[in-house]
């Protein structure tokens, strides 16, 4: 009687149904996705042998909403996008913008920014190594990411009173400089980071599930990455040290020192090692920030384009006339285009600006390297099982807001 | 990036072998740019890639733009990447909104897109669209990105493998990120609505 529920027949399967290739939809919601994103994978047996991504299913048109928004409008919108690296998008598009106006920006400016900047790729690589490392079956790493994540966020609402999408930068500078204590909390972190990131490294440099579920999977060469436009950690743990930060001259990048960790074979443990040294990296440059952050204004004082301070208000007419212009209308751009890029945690981060003389953005558009690196999913996936397809998406760190736009 | 006396000497040398490609030049906002006649996109960012001493090989970004009241109508840049010089060059071609179809096309069926070979050169409505060459050989990232202008701005990309919707649904009618298309007025249905107005 106890058996009645279970069948004692044996199934006859007429087939061999290890070689039958299977069609299965994974996602578009599911949590190993890390987002909304579905794929459609040819399995033969538990073996990937064909994969489509399919995106847009959270495309909300962000880029064309932008036209119809004054230059300092946008700022919060683009945030959006990347929802995991706002300051990223936030300095894409300022920084573009401040190229069509031809604004320099003050150097205690440029040190915050740069600062920020890296609080978020520890903040981005965290969520990336907490969720990863989920999919691959350690919780607990979770816990300990978002610990540290946290601590982050207080100073990101210590420093700009929001915890994301914080529209902290603006064009021309900063909108409020770092409050009294920030500092010191920040310098905090900032040596406790690379003990956290020690931890989470014992963690898992020797745990034998992930070793054996991350070395020697989804490999990609660094030249065929090259050619699929691949960039960020992707391409530097195929050995490749290419990184806009050293390359091009922006923000306080060239008077900071770091290095730029790079991978020998380009699998996932590379992936993970890489990003797991780059937080260590971007504590030191935190830290350099601090020490040399210098005095002065946090943003420019260019009365066409930076709103007046706030005390001005009630004593100059000519600061009030200009909030006025500035709040209503914004400002107007020459005509003009500028592809500005930077070295965001998941690689290029481009925003190409057409101005035609408006005070609105003719044309906005963030070349996503999600978006891009997307596109090496495919290589890392077929031929190897369903399990390491997993755990490539994870070391690929998509992130669909960004993706989809 | 390349500054002025650069440009144009890359202007030159491309002029040198294939002449009448680079239209012109411009070097605005330290951004180096090269304006080049679409029907010969493929020849110039050939040489850009492979010529010895250049070797712009990285295309960091493909993206489209319109610019509405201007003729030629749609800009296609490409942001290319010297990575030994460490330089940034765009190629940009114009395209030209092609004229309405004439009845002759517009009785055709028009051929269904996204078929392998068969890149659509008429929306379903029948509508001409502006062409150039798809430069995915060259550099397979340019991939998705094609897609990605095709489908906001209906740029066809001749010779592209796959060239579908990638962002909208594969249904969509209209090129939503052109300048005369209107932002917002997309109607959505909720139940509530429907049971209170009908």
């Amino acid at each position: 009687m106890a058996d009645a529920t279970v069948s004692t027949e044996q199934i006859e399967v007429g087939e061999d149904r290890g070689k039958e290739v299977m069609t299965v939809n994974v996602g578009p919601h599911h949590p190993a996705t890390h987002g909304v994103l579905r794929l459609v994978v040819d399995l033969e047996g538990e073996i990937v042998r064909e994969l489509r991504p399919v995106i847009g299913y959270v495309h909300t048109g962000i880029e064309k909403s932008c036209e119809d928004k004054s230059y300092w409008k946008v700022i919060p919108f683009v945030e959006r996008m990347d929802y995991v690296s706002y300051f990223f998008q936030m300095e894409a598009f300022c920084g573009a913008v401040e190229r069509l106006i031809d604004l320099e920006i003050p150097p205690r400016a440029k040190y915050l920014r740069t600062l920020f900047l890296e609080l978020n790729r520890i903040h981005s690589h965290l969520v990336w190594l907490g969720t990863t490392a989920l999919d691959l079956g350690a919780i607990s790493m979770l816990w300990y990411c978002f610990r540290e994540r946290d601590k982050i966020l207080d100073l990101f609402e210590m420093a700009t009173g929001q915890r994301m999408h914080t529209r902290y930068f603006q064009v021309g500078g900063v909108i409020e400089d770092i409050p009294l204590g920030f500092e010191e909390r920040c310098r905090a972190f900032a040596e406790e980071m690379p003990v956290r990131v020690g931890q989470y490294q014992d963690l898992l440099d020797r745990n034998e599930v992930f070793l054996s579920r991350t070395k020697g999977t989804g490999i990609v060469s660094r030249e065929r990455l090259l050619e699929l436009g691949v960039t960020g950690p992707l391409l530097r743990a195929a050995g490749e040290p290419w990184d806009l930060r050293k390359a091009f001259d922006y923000l306080a990048y060239p008077e900071v020192d770091f290095k730029i960790p790079v991978g020998t074979v380009g699998d996932n443990y590379d992936r993970y090692r890489v990003r797991v040294a780059e937080m260590v990296e971007s504590a030191r440059i935190v830290a350099q920030c601090l020490d040399a952050l210098p005095e002065g204004p946090f943003i420019a004082d260019d009365r066409k384009y930076v709103l007046p301070p706030r005390s001005e208000l009630s004593t100059s007419m000519e600061s009030l006339i200009h909030h006025f212009k500035l709040v209503t209308e914004g400002y107007r751009v020459d005509p003009g285009e500028v592809y500005y890029s930077i070295e965001g945690p998941r690689g290029e981060l481009g925003c190409f600006v057409v101005a035609d003389g408006s005070a609105k953005p003719a044309r906005v558009h963030y070349r996503d390297p999600s978006f891009v690196n997307l596109q090496a999913f495919r290589e890392m996936a077929v031929g190897g099982y369903v399990a390491d397809m997993i755990a490539s998406l994870g070391m690929l760190d998509p992130i669909l807001g960004g993706v989809d736009r | 990036m390349p500054d002025a006396p650069d440009l144009e000497l890359i202007r030159g040398e491309i002029e040198r072998d294939h002449p009448g490609t680079v239209l012109a030049t411009s070097y605005d906002r330290q951004q180096a740019a090269l304006l080049v006649d679409p029907a010969r996109i493929l020849d110039v960012l050939r040489w850009l890639k492979e010529q010895p001493g250049h070797r712009y090989d990285f295309l960091s970004s493909l993206h489209a733009a319109d610019y509405l009241p201007a003729e030629p109508r749609f800009g296609v840049h490409y942001e290319l990447i010297n990575r030994d010089r460490v330089e940034r060059l765009r190629v940009k071609a114009m395209l030209e909104a092609p004229r309405p179809a004439g009845p002759a096309a517009a009785g055709d069926p028009p051929p269904p897109a996204g078929q392998e070979g068969v890149p659509p050169t008429t929306s379903p409505a029948g509508e001409a669209l502006p062409e150039i060459d798809s430069c995915v050989e060259l550099f397979p990232t340019a991939d998705a990105q094609e897609r990605e202008a095709f489908d906001f701005f209906g740029i066809v990309f001749r010779g592209h493998p796959n060239l579908t919707r990638i962002l909208m649904p594969d249904d969509y009618v209209g090129w939503p990120q052109r300048r005369d298309f209107p932002i917002g007025g997309e109607p959505v249905t909720f139940t509530y609505n429907e049971r209170r107005y009908g």
